[in-house]
C-alpha cells in the first residue's frame, strides 16, 4: 500500500516528471528569500544545475567562479568561515568527483558550513555519457567525517532538501538528477535528515516478504515494482533513504525484522553507495540476506537514460527479479 | 601602515630571534617537521603578528580582527610560535608539537588552537579560502578596513588552484588581498628552479591582474613599507615576493633544500652532524643576535 502522502497519481504512467535539479533551484531561491546569509557560487553550469534563478534574483550574492570546481570549494570555505551560507554547484562528475579533496580539507575537516550540490548525478545522465555519470559521488561523500549525504527522490524532495540544508549548520552534500523523473512526493510528505520514509507498505499474511531500499530518482521504479511483485503475492515494502549519512539504522533493522530479504537500488557503483552503507550496517545489527542493484563496476555510456536503466537493470523489470529472486 | 622607529625594528628582530629559537626547540622535540620554511619567515610571521595584523590575542574570534591565512600549512611551527609568542596560548605548549592530543596539529586545524584561521596542508587551497573571506566581507562591507593575508609557499605555485584562485581575485578585483609569498628557492625535491621553474614570477602575477611588490624578506623596515603599500592599492589584489632564505638565522642549514621536511637532528649531515644539529643552531641563533639568553635546551 503506497503511503498516503505520495502523489495520488503514483502507480501510474500519468505521473507528472521533473528533473529533481529543478527543486534544487526552487528551494534556493527559497532558502535566499529565507535568510541574507544564503549564497551560490557555479563553475559555468548556472542553467543546468538551476542556479541561474537564485543568480537572476539576488545578483550580488551569486559568484561566477568559472570552470575552476577546486577553486569553488575551497572559495565556499572561506565565505563560510565568514558567516555566509554557500552553496556550490556543479555536476557531481567535477564537484566531489573532482575537487574531493579540497571538500575533504577545507569544508568537511574545517567543518564549515558549505552546501555541496552535485547534479546531473547517476547514469540517467544519459547521451552525455560516461564522463558525465557520477556513479561514485555517494561512496566519495559518505566516506568523509561531519559530511551529511542526501539523495533526494524528486523535484519536490530536492527543494525541501534543500531548505533542510540551508538551515543546517555544516557541510552537506546533494546529488541531483538531470533527467525528467516522476514526482512521486507532495508537499505534504515528511521529509527529515536523517529519516528513511516508508513509500510503500506491505500487505500482511503473505509467505514471503522482500523489502526494498531505495535512494533518489529509482523512487518510483521501486514503487512499481512493490506493485508487480505484490500481485504476484510476495510482501513488499519500499524505504525511502533519502538520507544516506546519518543511515537511520533504526528504519533499517525494523524493516529487516519484518522481511525475509532486502535489495537496494541506486544509481551508484553497487559498492560504497547505498548499497554498501545497508549492508555495512546491517550486518552488525540484523544480518539479513541482500541483492544490491546499481552499476556493478563499469563504466556507463551513451544512451537515454531508460535505456540506459534497462541496461544496467534498474529498471522496474530488473528490480521484480532481483526481489524475485532473493525469496525465492 | 605604521612608520617603524630604529628601536621598533630592533625590538621586531629580538622578537622574530625568539621566535626562531622556539622553533628550533619545538622541532627537536617533536623529532619531526619542517626547519627550512619556518625560520625562513619568522621575520614576516613577527612583523605581521607585533605591528600589522589587527587582531586580538585576547579575543582570538574578534569579529573585525583581520584575517591570516596560512596556505603551506607544513610551515606552521612558525605560525604556532608566533601565536604562542603574541599571547595566543601558552609558550610551553609549543613543546607539544605534533604530539599525540597536542592542540599543535602537525598541520594547522582550524578547530584546535585559538587564533587559526583555516586547516591546511595539502597544498594550493589557501589563497581560495583568503579569497572567499575577502568576497564574502565586501558583500556585507563594501568599504570594510579589514585585510585578508595570504602566505604562501613558492613551491606551491605548482598548484593550479593557486592560479584558478588568482584568477578569481583579479576577476573581483579583491583590493584587501594581500599574498605574501615565501620566495626561498627550495621545495622538497630540490631547488625551485629545477623542479618546476616559476620565474617570470611577477609577470606571472602582473598578467593575473595583482599588484606585484618584490622585496628582502628578512628587512623588517622594507617588508613592513611593502605591506603599507599593498594596503593601499585599490581595485586589484595584491602579491608580495618576500625573497627569503631557507633556514635563515642558521648558517650552516641556510639556503639547503635538504632541510624543507627534517627538523635539527634529523638534517644532512655533511656539515654538522646529526647528534650536534640542535645544539648549533641554538648557537648560532644566539650568535646572530647576541641578545638571547637563553641556556642550551636540553
Amino acid at each position: 500500500m503506497f503511503a498516503n502522502h505520495l502523489d495520488t497519481k503514483v502507480g501510474t504512467p500519468d505521473i507528472t516528471k521533473l528533473p529533481s535539479r529543478n527543486g534544487f533551484g526552487d528551494g534556493l531561491v527559497e532558502a535566499g528569500k529565507r535568510d541574507a546569509q544564503v549564497v551560490a557560487l557555479c563553475a559555468d553550469l548556472t542553467e543546468s544545475t538551476r542556479v541561474l534563478p537564485f543568480a537572476e534574483m539576488f545578483p550580488k550574492r551569486f559568484l561566477q567562479i568559472g570552470i575552476a570546481e577546486q577553486n569553488m570549494a575551497s572559495v565556499a570555505s572561506g565565505m563560510a568561515a565568514m558567516g555566509k551560507v554557500p552553496f556550490i554547484a556543479s555536476y557531481a562528475m567535477f564537484s566531489p568527483g573532482r575537487n574531493w579533496e579540497q571538500i575533504r580539507t577545507t569544508v568537511a575537516y574545517n567543518n564549515v558550513n558549505v552546501k555541496i550540490i552535485g547534479a546531473h548525478a547517476g547514469i540517467s545522465v544519459g547521451p552525455d555519457g560516461a564522463t558525465h555519470q557520477a556513479l561514485e559521488d555517494i561512496g566519495l561523500m559518505r566516506l568523509i567525517p561531519n559530511m551529511i549525504v542526501i539523495a533526494p527522490a524528486d523535484a519536490i524532495e530536492a527543494r525541501k532538501a534543500t531548505l533542510v540544508a540551508a538551515k543546517h549548520n555544516g557541510p552537506v552534500y546533494i546529488r541531483i538528477g538531470r533527467s525528467d523523473t516522476p514526482v512521486v512526493t507532495t508537499d505534504d510528505s515528511p521529509f527529515v535528515l536523517g529519516k528513511a520514509e516508508l513509500f510503500y507498505t506491505k500487505k500482511e499474511g503473505t509467505e514471503k516478504s522482500v523489502a526494498i531500499v531505495v535512494t533518489g530518482t529509482l523512487a518510483h521504479n521501486a514503487l512499481l515494482a512493490a506493485v508487480e511483485l505484490e500481485a504476484m503475492g510476495i510482501g513488499v515494502s519500499v524505504l525511502h533513504m533519502a538520507t544516506i549519512k546519518p543511515l537511520d539504522v533504526d528504519a533499517l533493522v525494523s524493516l529487516a525484522s519484518a522481511h525475509d530479504a532486502i535489495v537496494t537500488v541506486e544509481e551508484h557503483q553497487i559498492t560504497g553507495g547505498l548499497g554498501g552503507a545497508v549492508t555495512e550496517a546491517l550486518s552488525s545489527t540484523h544480518p539479513i540476506k541482500i541483492t544490491r542493484l546499481g552499476v556493478a563496476d563499469q563504466f556507463g555510456q551513451s544512451g537515454e537514460p531508460d535505456e540506459l536503466l534497462a541496461h544496467y537493470k534498474l529498471d522496474v523489470k530488473a528490480i521484480v527479479e532481483a526481489a524475485k529472486a532473493i525469496v525465492a | 601602515m605604521h612608520y617603524l622607529t630604529s628601536a621598533d625594528v630592533t625590538r621586531l628582530e629580538l622578537t622574530a630571534n625568539h621566535i626562531r629559537q622556539s622553533i628550533i626547540e619545538m622541532l627537536v622535540e617533536a623529532k619531526s617537521g619542517h626547519t627550512a620554511g619556518p625560520l625562513g619567515m619568522a621575520d614576516i610571521f613577527t612583523l605581521l603578528y607585533f605591528e600589522v595584523l589587527q587582531h586580538d590575542p585576547k579575543n582570538p574570534n574578534w569579529a573585525d580582527r583581520d584575517r591570516l591565512i596560512l596556505s603551506n600549512g607544513h610551515i606552521c611551527p612558525v605560525l604556532y610560535a608566533t601565536l604562542a609568542h603574541a599571547g595566543y596560548f601558552p609558550i610551553e605548549e609549543l613543546m607539544t608539537l605534533r604530539k599525540f592530543g597536542s592542540r599543535l596539529q602537525g598541520h594547522p586545524h582550524r578547530e584546535a588552537l585559538p587564533g587559526l584561521e583555516t586547516t591546511s596542508g595539502p597544498l594550493g587551497s589557501g589563497l581560495s579560502q583568503a579569497v572567499g573571506m575577502a568576497l564574502a566581507e565586501r558583500m556585507d562591507n563594501p568599504y570594510s578596513s579589514k585585510y585578508f593575508y595570504c602566505l604562501a609557499g613558492d613551491g606551491e605555485l605548482n598548484e593550479g588552484q593557486i592560479w584558478e584562485a588568482a584568477m578569481l581575485a583579479g576577476k573581483e578585483k579583491l583590493h584587501n588581498l594581500i599574498m605574501i609569498i615565501d620566495r626561498n628557492g627550495i621545495q622538497i625535491d630540490g631547488y625551485t628552479k629545477d623542479v618546476m621553474p616559476l620565474e617570470p614570477l611577477a609577470e606571472k602575477f602582473e598578467s593575473f591582474n595583482f599588484d606585484v611588490q618584490e622585496v628582502d624578506g628578512h628587512n623588517i623596515r622594507a617588508m613592513n613599507d611593502a605591506i603599507g603599500k599593498a594596503q593601499a592599492v585599490y581595485g586589484q589584489p595584491s602579491v608580495i615576493i618576500a625573497h627569503t632564505i631557507a633556514s635563515k638565522g642558521v648558517d650552516v642549514f641556510e639556503r639547503d633544500f635538504r632541510w624543507h621536511g627534517n627538523p635539527p637532528g634529523k638534517g644532512p649531515e655533511d656539515r654538522v652532524p646529526k647528534s650536534e644539529q640542535a645544539k648549533v643552531a641554538l648557537e648560532k641563533l644566539r650568535t646572530l643576535a647576541g641578545m638571547i639568553s637563553k641556556t642550551d635546551i636540553s
